[in-house]
């Protein structure tokens, strides 16, 4: 369920390395199932600068607002717009078409701090 | 096609534009009895301006058929949660509609409107002699309002003495969210504090917490649990101790008017729901009124006016006054004067001996529905509740896969509007039953029989439930929708 | 007669009801229910005049009521923020009616609908009146509308001045300054001479027409705050904006103002409703409740509170506003006196005030030691320089069974604001200019 090529962080981030400084992200099936249909998402522009950990944006269902944390640090260098009008790409695919961010990272070793597939899925079996 | 039934049943949702037809009108025009002066340049005046087009009857259908697709209190039994929604007399509509009281005009000079000043005066009396604190303003226009004040207060008293690091507020994690907006609007940071498994403020989290840097705790007593806080006298004694304020959510002072006074329990400053424990009509959300009531460390910062009276050779005058450290204006006049004349009505009504009761009916109405729904419905805090009880419906989703909002929506096919769902937030799953005191035996036995019969139904066919309510004008709705492409107002078709 | 025999009609529960029911929960009187209560705490009675009959009480309000000296009874000029005008008969049937009297705020649409739909109405209306995108269900009065969208604009613009007219009303200036102390935004005043705002300002504050009854520049201030970076916040006076060009068509942010005129009495200054109206562009800062459009599991129309994300209820201390109840009814009676008025009604009423004004202004202005600002716009209300203080002249105006305007002797020396509207008769006014004519002259 979880795909095995992606890292996670305990915030229910998940992150690909399309190559060695450049990375996607955007949150698991069990972050949306959680929120449930999401209505709006507020994510930082092209050219922010993120910091691994912090607080980079919000994330709304119709009853809930969640923050969201970048998993990364680094700078965005593409946002995907279709979230503005359709929020709910994120319920449908959230590995895929509901992608967030394309990151520049500076320090890949950042990474080393994120879960594997198999650690990921530990930490929701534990009860995340 | 549309069948005919389709079309009347759109044709019934029609808004006030799309019924409106050029040169229609609702009312009648007074003739121009001075002479005209020149109108202003043409530049500055408005050249279209869209509003409805409608005949009086036409009007008057539309409204009156459109009501009554709402449950209310005069039709349906209403025990939401922490609202209080108990029968408003009539009366009070009769004395708020006195010419003498509605029609005048809050800048009118003091002389001539002694009478209305007496009434608030007379109602400060009456609001603090229950709450057993030393002085009222009925500025504040809503609960909310009040504890905006009251946070603001507390913000003055800390400067005035010179204590500027106090910026934490502590609130229990089951508060209302009027709570922490109101202690963020009034600057401060909001820090959260556990319950215990009985439902009581953690002592331990309190003492921790109770440092130099603590400027109040807000606490509703009872609880939104609908619980008595069997440590309350400990918990003011703590925050006082640390030199903190005690701020009071009185939302749910039914459960204990006429009974003990918050005051009398060590609270500094409180605020007073009007439009629920007093009768001021919950009109879909509002008017309400929401008084803020302070003891003696917090009484000279309350927000103005205060109705003050003076005697002089057995004349009484009245006055609306200013606090000598005042935290300022809530709002540009003197309060929601409509809503404390019904609340004055309603207090001058009962009385001496009325009041005492409403505690004491409120309460053996919550928990008689306590001792009858136990066993159906989980009941997280297993001890005597107040004017409200808190149920989960986990056990219905553990066994049933059918949760608190399917129970909400089948009670609507009953007649009986939803209890408060999914607060307080430490609760799963949580049901909110506040019948109050103005329900008979009757209407609480039919109640506790239809909660009695949906547990069984979620046993027996869970999906009445899940595509509850079916009896209605409308099923249930697609609130992500509204919320993804937001339609918040009619528009012409291009 | 005993205690005991008390009995409210308001509570059905007799002594036979409290026994059966103590009964079944299983205590044997209701002092066990209260035993969480600390010893020593209860109280023994409370010091509260007792019970009143309801013949009773309606003779004793009808008293309180009587030593009011009431307009209507009595011809009067007061406006500074609270106008009378005629209430159409259908305002108070519709909103008397108890399925929106004693209904609550909208949580299940299901059972809602008659609140929810007439709530996107009031939306719509106002929306077109005061020409902006979107409006929501009212703040409580037009001075908390006016203090967060003050708020909302420091939200947008990440600035922390507050820019205000000095000709907006003192009242809402004050309001303004208890919603600003704690977040810390410092408040400049603006008067018409400046050109340019402080750096940082996120918003300038007009007042139309102003306090003292007169139209601002409405174009040039808008260009000034828009060149400034600041929003534009115009407070309005809605039976206005059936005459005057909305601030919607001056590029307006937000537009607030008190909807009392619409509809409601003057009830000796509330409950009220504060407009708010706004660009859509920023709806999801906007406070208060929303309605919106939407379908159900059938497809059909349906309306629900929406984008309750910004409210106390979900987001808690990160709210957009702590508002929780506001003023539903009062907001459903100016959309009965909209809808009843109309087009054409609408502009009726404000064209009927603006007429009746400057007659009352042109009488006034001629008479010995009085003088009236006639070379600017005014709509409804006028400042008057009298030959003495207002305070007197008022007094004696009482006399004559006239309530003078407001004395603003704090901004305009001797200054009086006064008011006339269309429920102001050609003969009240020609009393009062009669009246001030004597006076004035010391007779």
């Amino acid at each position: 369920m979880n795909p095995p090529d992606l890292k996670y962080s305990k915030e229910h981030e998940w992150v690909r390395s399309e190559s060695d400084s450049v990375v996607v992200m955007g949150i698991t099936e069990f972050a949306q199932d959680s929120l449930g249909d999401v209505v709006f998402v507020e994510i930082p522009d092209v050219d922010a600068e993120l910091t691994q950990g912090e607080k980079m944006g919000e994330i709304e269902s119709v009853k809930a607002v969640s923050d969201l944390y970048s998993p990364v640090s680094g700078k965005v260098i593409k946002r995907n717009e279709s979230l503005i009008d359709n929020p709910e790409l994120v319920n449908e695919g959230p590995f895929e078409q509901g992608w967030m961010l394309e990151v520049e990272i500076k320090d890949c070793s950042e990474l080393d701090n994120l879960l594997s597939v198999e650690d990921y899925n530990s930490f929701l079996k534990s009860g995340a | 096609m549309t069948s005919l039934l389709e079309k009347f049943e759109l044709n019934r949702r029609k808004l006030l534009m799309e019924r409106s037809s050029p040169g229609r009108i609702g009312t009648t025009l007074l003739p121009l009895d001075v002479p005209e002066s020149e109108l202003p340049d043409a530049e500055i005046l408005r050249e279209e301006l869209e509003m409805p087009e409608v005949s009086e009857g036409d009007l008057v259908r539309y409204f009156s058929q459109i009501s009554q697709f709402n449950f209310s209190i005069d039709h349906n039994f209403y025990p939401l949660g922490s609202c209080t929604m108990k029968y408003n007399p009539k009366l009070n509509d009769e004395v708020a509609s006195l010419p003498g009281l509605a029609q005048i005009h809050p800048l009118q000079p003091e002389s001539t409107v002694q009478g209305a000043i007496k009434l608030l005066w007379e109602l400060q009396e009456r609001l603090a002699e229950i709450t057993g604190l030393a002085g009222v303003s009925l500025a504040p226009m809503a609960g909310a309002d009040g504890e905006l004040a009251g946070m603001l207060m507390a913000r003055a008293y800390h400067l005035k003495r010179g204590d500027t690091q106090r910026k934490k507020v502590l609130i229990p994690d089951s508060a209302h969210g009027t709570n922490p907006a109101s202690a963020a609007m009034a600057g401060f940071d909001v820090v959260s504090l556990p319950s215990d498994a009985d439902g009581n403020t953690d002592l331990n989290a309190l003492r921790a917490a109770a440092d130099d840097e603590l400027a109040a705790l807000m606490i509703t007593l009872p609880s939104t649990l609908g619980l008595f806080d069997r440590n309350i006298l400990e918990v003011n004694q703590i925050v006082r101790d640390a030199g903190g304020i005690v701020y009071g959510d009185g939302a749910n002072l039914n459960a204990i008017v006429g009974r003990v006074r918050l005051g009398d329990l060590g609270f500094d400053v409180i605020h007073s729901n009007l439009h629920k424990t007093f009768t001021q009509p919950h009109g879909g959300g509002g008017p309400g009124s929401g008084p803020v009531i302070a003891g003696d460390r917090l009484v000279d910062y309350l927000p103005l006016p205060i109705a003050t009276r003076t005697s002089a050779d057995n004349n009484e005058y009245f006055s609306l006054g200013t606090p000598p450290n005042t935290i300022g204006r809530m709002g540009a006049f003197h309060g929601n004067f409509g809503a404390l004349v019904r609340a004055y009505a309603y207090i001058s009504t009962l009385g001496k001996e009325g009041i005492p009761k409403i505690s004491e009916d409120s309460v053996i109405n919550a928990n008689y529905i306590l001792s009858q729904l136990k066993g159906y419905y989980d009941l997280p805090y297993d001890r005597t509740c107040m004017h409200e009880v808190v149920f989960s419906a986990r056990n219905l989703k553990r066994d049933h896969g059918v949760s608190a909002l399917d129970v909400s929506k089948r009670l609507i096919d009953y007649g009986i509007h939803p209890p408060t769902m999914y607060f307080p937030l430490i609760v799963e799953e949580a049901l909110m039953i506040e019948p109050t005191e103005t329900e008979s035996k009757e209407t609480l036995d039919y109640f506790i029989e239809v909660m009695k019969t949906i547990a069984q139904e979620a046993a027996d066919n869970p999906d009445v439930l899940h595509n509850a309510p079916q009896n209605t004008p409308n099923t249930r709705v697609d609130e992500a929708r509204a919320a993804r492409r937001p339609n918040l107002r009619w528009r012409r078709e291009s | 007669m005993s205690d005991n025999d008390y009995q409210s009609p308001y509570t059905p529960n007799t002594d036979h009801d409290r026994q059966q029911m103590l009964e079944a929960i299983g205590v044997s009187s209701v002092e066990e229910l209260f035993k969480d209560i600390p010893e020593g705490y209860t109280t023994d009675s409370l010091d509260l005049p007792p019970a009143l009959s309801e013949p009773e009480l309606m003779a004793h309000a009808q008293e309180l009521a009587a030593s009011n000296m009431v307009p209507g009874d009595y011809a009067c000029f007061l406006g500074a923020g609270v106008y009378r005008h005629h209430i159409p008969a259908v305002v108070r049937q519709i909103t008397g009616r108890s399925e929106f009297m004693t209904a609550y705020t909208p949580y299940q649409p299901e059972v809602s609908q008659g609140t929810l739909q007439t709530a996107y109405e009031f939306q719509t209306l106002v929306s077109q009146l005061t020409g902006m995108e979107v409006a929501n269900l009212g703040m409580y009065d037009g001075s908390t509308s006016m203090a967060e969208a003050a708020l909302m604009s420091a939200r947008i613009t990440k600035f922390d001045r507050i820019s205000i007219m000095d000709t907006v009303s003192p009242l809402y200036r004050e309001v303004l300054d208890t919603y600003a102390q704690a977040p810390g935004l410092k408040i400049d005043t603006f008067t018409s001479s400046q050109t340019e705002l402080e750096e940082g300002t996120a918003c300038l504050i007009v007042q139309q027409p102003n306090f003292f009854g007169y139209m601002e520049d409405m174009a040039a201030l808008s260009k000034l705050a828009h060149d400034n970076g600041a929003l534009l916040i115009v407070s309005s006076d809605p039976i206005s904006l059936a005459m005057f060009k909305p601030p919607g068509d001056y590029d307006a942010d937000i537009v607030v103002g008190e909807g009392q005129p619409m509809g409601v009495p003057p009830t000796f200054g509330g409950p009220f409703v504060g407009l708010f109206a706004c660009k859509q562009e920023y709806i999801r800062q906007m406070p208060g409740r929303i309605v919106g459009k939407t379908v159900d599991t059938k497809d059909r129309t349906a309306y629900v509170l929406t984008l309750q994300t910004r409210e106390q209820h979900i987001r808690r201390e990160r709210a957009t506003s702590n508002i929780c109840t506001a003023v539903a009814l009062i907001a459903l009676m100016s959309t009965v006196y909209m809808s009843s008025n109309g087009k054409r009604g609408m502009r009726h009423v404000a064209e009927l005030c603006y007429h009746k004004a400057h007659y009352a202004a042109t009488l006034i202005d001629a008479l010995p030691g009085y003088s009236v600002k006639t070379d600017e716009t005014f709509f409804q209300e006028f400042v008057v320089e009298c030959p003495s203080p207002p305070s007197e002249l008022n007094e004696k105006l009482l006399g004559y069974k006239i309530i003078g305007g407001l004395d603003i002797t704090a901004q305009v020396p001797n200054g009086m604001l006064v008011c006339a509207t269309e429920v102001n008769t050609r003969d009240e006014i020609e009393r009062l200019a009669g009246a001030l004519a004597e006076i004035g002259t010391g007779k």
